[in-house]
């Protein structure tokens, strides 16, 4: 028969307790001081890891790693979509795939971020640019690379743009990326 | 429908951070506040409210799945009927909308609208973080992760698209700013130059710091009723703040997430389904456009809302405004960025698509009693975030576009004086406004119209 644990097993770490302060006297007079008290606050740490699935988009992904930027078109209007949807949001038809690779690119509309999210501070200063595909109907946002990110200007609107692909993919939407043509 | 009346409301501390309270006793402050503007205790309050509605955006913040049922439980109306709303941004003003539609429906008569946010939980960076998963996780947040590039994408569109220039933002902080120096509940109050806006730290080309607003805590509660609540509240002796603010309007819009999705519609579609009345009764106007789509604007592209267009004509109908810019005496509206208050003069139709920037600069959207120290160049006609707006009251989301409803309805009272202990931001007659909230780049927009009985 197993032993039945006495005990809670002790282990190190946890919070790091700096001070905390306490009545030594808890008569409800000395304990009316707690209403002035600082709050406690400790790290709780949380951390995920997440099974995501591209799902009808993942046609898409493996275009990336194959160096093949894929676009959804709707088989009846020619509606076509940069970022992939697997129904037209019109006809409410299942959407097909295409390859715009080669079609030509331009900035639609960008900025340079110098701040960011936690997860991406370390990249700044970074460009984001929407793309605009010669006869596509909606955009694609995506990075920019080869301009210097100190020397914005809306002249960088309109300009014209090549795909350039991660070489060790990693099915992000990040495998590609754009700089001027 | 019934008539709604929004009768009181109560906003706690907006701050950086506030974990003196947790984020229940944060929404009673607010309660409370709201209570004892009836001139109720809260045990007569707690026996005449009939439901409420609960507004928080993100769970991620408080690490706290059905939060709001915490907050119900602290506040003593379980068990009473309840729901949470949320919708980014635009959790507040669907909330206030939520709560209006159970009395318009005849199913309550008492009703409190309750929200909150407790953003000081995380560190700065990994707040974005958690807003940015407010974008398309597949193919958003990968590449940009980031709200504030977001907008700044639309700013830079709408800048090479109508010729907007970042002093014209610069305007909107200063004003902002300047007004929350009169407002206690505000938390950036201060006087600054379109320099000091522009000589700010850049967070994402060409938005400074100064340009957008700021993650907080804080908790925001407004109590709604109908003819029939008002008397039953008065008959347990309450004094409902005269006169009456009604409810005369509701809109709302959505638009897609991802903001390259949006559509770019030409002329005919723009005039049939999204041009205001207003433009649609001006041939100036129609030809004004007709010349912008000829010079290749299509709409709403990145540069505007479709979904706080589509809000504004919406509750604009139900409210019988055709001039929204003589006809409103003040706006409190969602400004989140200086660029996006921009954007939002011209979805409200304060002036036509590509003249928002003109417009912040013009003067007619700041107070009359307020020395800006800019040079402007029309006299004040519709006050926008008198209060001083999301810029610089913060923005806790799920208790932001309350709290826009709790200063609308001090401006109608015209209580401004007694609730902020300053009068100079109270509008002078204040008859008719309009609160207006916003979610993520425009995917959920609130209009509401407030006035005076």
């Amino acid at each position: 028969m197993a032993k039945i644990p006495k005990k809670q097993l002790e282990t190190l770490g946890g919070t790091i307790v700096h001070n905390l302060p306490f009545p030594l006297d808890t008569s409800p007079e000395a304990l009316v001081w707690l209403k002035k008290m600082a709050p406690i606050q400790i790290e709780q740490p949380y951390s995920i890891v997440y099974l995501h699935s591209y799902a009808q988009d993942s046609p898409w992904f493996a275009g990336l790693s194959n160096k093949k930027i894929l676009a959804n078109k709707d088989p009846e209007t020619g509606y076509t979509y940069a970022t992939p949807r697997g129904h037209d949001m019109y006809t409410g038809d299942e959407t097909d795939w295409i390859d715009i690779t080669e079609r030509k690119a331009a900035v639609h509309a960008f900025t340079v971020c110098h701040f960011g999210s936690e997860a991406f501070l370390e990249e700044t200063p970074y460009v984001l640019v929407l793309v605009k595909f010669e006869g596509v109907n909606t955009l694609l946002l995506s990075r920019l690379m080869g301009i210097d990110p100190e020397q914005a200007t809306l002249d960088w609107i309109g300009m014209e743009l090549k795909p350039q692909f991660l070489r060790n993919s990693k099915i992000k939407p990040t495998d590609v990326y754009f700089i001027p043509a | 429908m019934r008539p709604v009346y929004a009768i009181s409301g109560g906003v706690s501390k907006f701050a950086k951070s506030r974990p003196d309270k947790s984020f229940q006793a944060l929404v009673k402050e607010a309660y409370d506040y709201a209570i004892d503007d009836l001139g109720l205790s809260f045990p007569v309050f707690t026996d005449n409210v009939d439901g409420s509605v609960a507004s928080y955006f993100s769970d991620h913040f408080s690490r706290q799945l059905m939060a709001a049922i915490l907050a119900q439980d602290y506040l003593g109306l379980c068990p009473k009927p309840s729901h949470r709303v949320e919708g980014g941004g635009a959790t507040g003003g669907l909330c206030f909308q939520e709560a209006w539609k159970s009395i318009a429906s005849g199913h309550m008569d008492v009703v409190v609208a309750y929200g909150f946010e407790t953003m000081s939980h995380v560190e700065t960076w990994k707040g974005n973080e958690f807003i940015a998963l407010a974008s398309d996780v597949s193919f958003d947040y990968p590449v940009g992760g980031f709200y504030s590039g977001y907008y700044a994408m639309m700013v830079t569109r709408h800048m090479k698209e109508f010729g907007t220039t970042v002093e014209q933002m610069a305007h909107v902080s200063v004003k902002n700013h300047l007004n929350a120096f009169h407002n206690p509940y505000a938390q950036k109050r201060n006087r600054y130059t379109i320099q000091d806006v522009r000589d700010a730290t850049m967070v994402a080309w060409p938005l400074t710091r100064l340009d957008i607003c700021v993650m907080s805590d804080g908790a925001a509660a407004t109590v709604l009723a109908s003819e029939e609540g008002i008397k039953k509240l008065e008959k347990a002796g309450a004094k409902i703040p005269l006169p009456l603010v009604k409810v005369t309007g509701i809109g709302r819009g959505t638009d897609a997430m991802r903001m390259s999705d949006r559509p770019h519609v030409d002329f005919d579609d723009f005039i049939q389904n999204y041009a205001t009345q207003q433009e649609k009764d001006s041939q100036e106007t129609m030809k004004y456009y007709q010349d912008l789509w000829n010079h290749g604007t299509r709409y709403p592209g990145v540069h505007s809302f479709r979904a706080g267009r589509t809000a504004g004509n919406m509750a604009y109908k139900h409210a019988a405004i055709h001039d929204p810019l003589t006809e409103l005496d003040f706006i409190e509206l969602h400004d989140a960025y200086t660029s996006s208050e921009i954007q939002t003069y011209e979805d409200l139709g304060l002036c036509r698509y590509g003249e928002g920037g003109p417009f912040a600069a013009s003067g007619k959207a700041f107070l009359p009693n307020i020395e800006y120290g800019l040079d402007l160049a029309d006299e004040p006609v519709c006050p926008v975030n008198p209060s001083g707006g999301l810029i610089a009251c913060g923005h806790p989301v799920g208790a932001t576009g309350l709290m826009q409803a709790v200063f609308a309805i001090w401006q109608l009272q015209g209580s401004i004086h007694k609730h902020f202990k300053d009068k100079t931001l109270q509008v002078k007659d204040a008859r008719k406004g309009a609160i207006h909230s916003h979610a993520g780049t425009g995917t959920y927009v609130t209009v509401s119209i407030l006035e005076k009985e």
